[in-house]
């Protein structure tokens, strides 16, 4: 099966939807929009012609206060067919929500936690969302185009300074 | 915490494992609900070792990112090296790359898987009782130490293989001392597997513990040596059939539940164990050729498809490659504008394989609460970042 005809079927599917493609990505992904991705993540999951079992990657990219949007990219595998797919979602920056997929995929529980941890997009739904990777009392979202580090944590000095050479 | 002591029932205790104890293999804090001896609930406290990978790799050029990729799963830096530079090459459009380089590279992989597994097997002997095999390997990995060293100057962090080539040819003589390697170590993996695998006690403590079911190893992104303990036959090697694994013979060992259920701790230390045999393999056959027909010439030159400024045009990338842990996937977005990238996010395997820990120690004994972290084959440098 190739990208074209899981694009008509899903289109086939979900007339109502506004799927777009983006064929300079490898693999070929497929733009939707925040409000459609369960429906269409989980028919992708269960379609007996791709049966997209395993997700590999969930990432999230900020485009900067400019562009004023945020992107979730799901890497989906189908260990049976052999199928990739890329799925892209634009989400408001200044409104950073979309649903979680942890009850299709488990392995996008901790994904998911990383992307909030480090660009603060909130998964509704997701069972536990928590920092992962960073202290739970830090400040602000490091991957964020426009993140500053907080001046101080615990008394200790967040910022790195180039230390200038000392005379001795 | 998650838990508060208010939210405990009768005789329950929070019981914090790590994150200093050697047998959370790293900085790795389990916060443990028991009741007597018995697990309750497991919930796994990451990031002591993060040190923002993502974040770094997003302020430099593709190619001073590899010493950073080394020190992810840095029991196996070769392997993820591997990966990165292959993404980096398919996204610029580089290749296919001189025969020479890519089976150099298979091989010195090869060698790091072998070391990889070592560490694990022998440290999780040695988390169950068994202090001689970790001696035995611990003893065999310096060999493969000392090769790398000689290979690339450095003993466990390369930065060997390069966007398009690598550092140097092989040192003169390599081949001849690395299949005389291969010779000795082919009949030590057999008193390995004497020794602990087959062993009565090793075989009570971890055959029946832990056992992960195939559908609930695809769905928690279970890969690796982990996934085909459960039973499926997947080995990106062999599936994606990058470099030249295609040409070389190997199998794919799965776990079949020889000693007690398929997908339990001892099916998926027996599968590292097999593979190391494997890896034995491909390096017999890489040597073969390196001696063969890609033997060294003059003429040859490591470094010929190294380009001068990594730019590759706009787009969105994934790239896997089979580490010894699993699927280890980089995800690069290029502006097509600078040799930066705007974003490149790692998919670690470990990460991924630790998530499924609280799902397999639900109501086990704390003994085997440790022989299942230790079948997971942890490097906290990859889970962190």
């Amino acid at each position: 099966m190739t990208f074209p005809e899981i694009k008509s079927i899903l289109e086939n599917q979900f007339p109502d939807f506004s799927i777009e493609e983006d064929l300079d990505a490898r693999p070929n992904a497929v733009l939707v929009k925040p409000d459609n991705i369960i429906a269409i993540l989980s028919f992708l999951r269960n379609h007996e012609e791709f049966y997209f079992d395993s997700l590999s990657c969930v990432t999230g990219i900020d485009n900067g206060p400019e562009v004023g949007s945020m992107e979730i990219i799901y890497n989906l595998y189908s260990i049976s067919f052999d199928l990739h797919l890329m799925v892209k979602v634009f989400i408001a920056r200044s409104k950073p929500e979309i649903s979680t997929v942890s009850n299709l995929w488990r392995t996008a529980d901790w994904h998911e936690r990383e992307i909030y941890d480090l660009l603060g997009v909130s998964f509704e739904g997701h069972p536990d969302l928590r920092r992962i990777l960073l202290p739970a009392d830090w400040e602000g979202f490091p991957l964020r185009k426009d993140y500053q580090e907080q001046e101080k944590y615990h008394g200790v000095t967040v910022k790195y300074e180039e230390s200038k050479p000392s005379d001795n | 915490m998650v838990y508060n002591e208010a939210d405990l029932k009768r005789g329950e205790m929070i019981f914090n494992i790590g994150p200093q104890h050697p047998s959370t293999h790293g900085v790795l804090r389990l916060e443990t609900i028991t009741d007597g001896e018995v697990v309750v609930d497991v919930i796994p406290h990451l990031g002591y070792l993060h040190r923002c990978f993502e974040k770094h790799a997003e302020s430099m050029p593709f190619n001073q990112t590899i010493p950073y990729v080394d020190r992810m799963d840095y029991v196996a830096a070769m392997n993820n090296e591997h990966a990165y530079v292959m993404g980096v090459e398919k996204m610029l459009e580089i290749g296919p790359l001189p025969k020479r380089v890519e089976y150099i590279r298979v091989l010195v992989a090869e060698l790091n898987r072998i070391a990889s597994h070592f560490v694990a097997i022998g440290t999780y002997g040695m988390d169950i009782g068994a202090f001689t095999p970790f001696l035995w390997v611990m003893r065999d990995r310096e060999h493969i130490m000392r090769l790398l060293e000689w290979v690339s100057g450095a003993r466990m962090l390369y930065n060997y293989l390069w966007v398009g080539g690598l550092y140097y040819d092989l040192p003169v003589g390599f081949e001849d001392r690395c299949r005389e390697f291969s010779q000795y170590l082919k009949p030590k993996l057999g008193y390995l597997e004497e020794v602990l695998i087959d062993n009565k006690i090793f075989i009570d403590r971890t055959a029946k513990i832990g056992t992960l079911p195939l559908d609930l190893a695809i769905n928690y992104g279970v890969t690796g040596p982990m996934l085909r303990g459960s039973g499926l036959k997947f080995d990106l090697r062999r599936v994606d059939g990058y470099s030249v694994y295609p040409e070389l013979e190997f199998d794919v060992p799965i776990g079949e539940g020889k000693m007690g259920e398929t997908g339990d701790c001892w099916d998926r230390t027996w599968v590292r164990m097999q593979e190391c045999r494997e890896s034995l393999k491909i390096i017999d056959q890489c040597l073969t050729k390196l001696n063969g027909d890609h033997k060294r010439t003059r003429e040859f030159d490591p470094r010929a498809f190294v380009p001068k400024k990594i730019r590759p045009k706009k787009q969105d990338f994934y790239v896997r490659a089979e580490n010894p842990k699993g699927e280890l996937g980089f995800f690069f977005r290029t502006d097509g504008k600078s040799d930066i990238p705007v974003r490149c996010k790692a998919r670690a395997c470990s990460f991924s394989n630790l998530s499924v820990l609280r799902e397999l120690s639900k109501g086990v004994m704390i003994s085997d609460l440790i022989a299942i972290i230790g079948s997971l084959d942890l490097v906290m440098g990859e889970v962190d970042r």
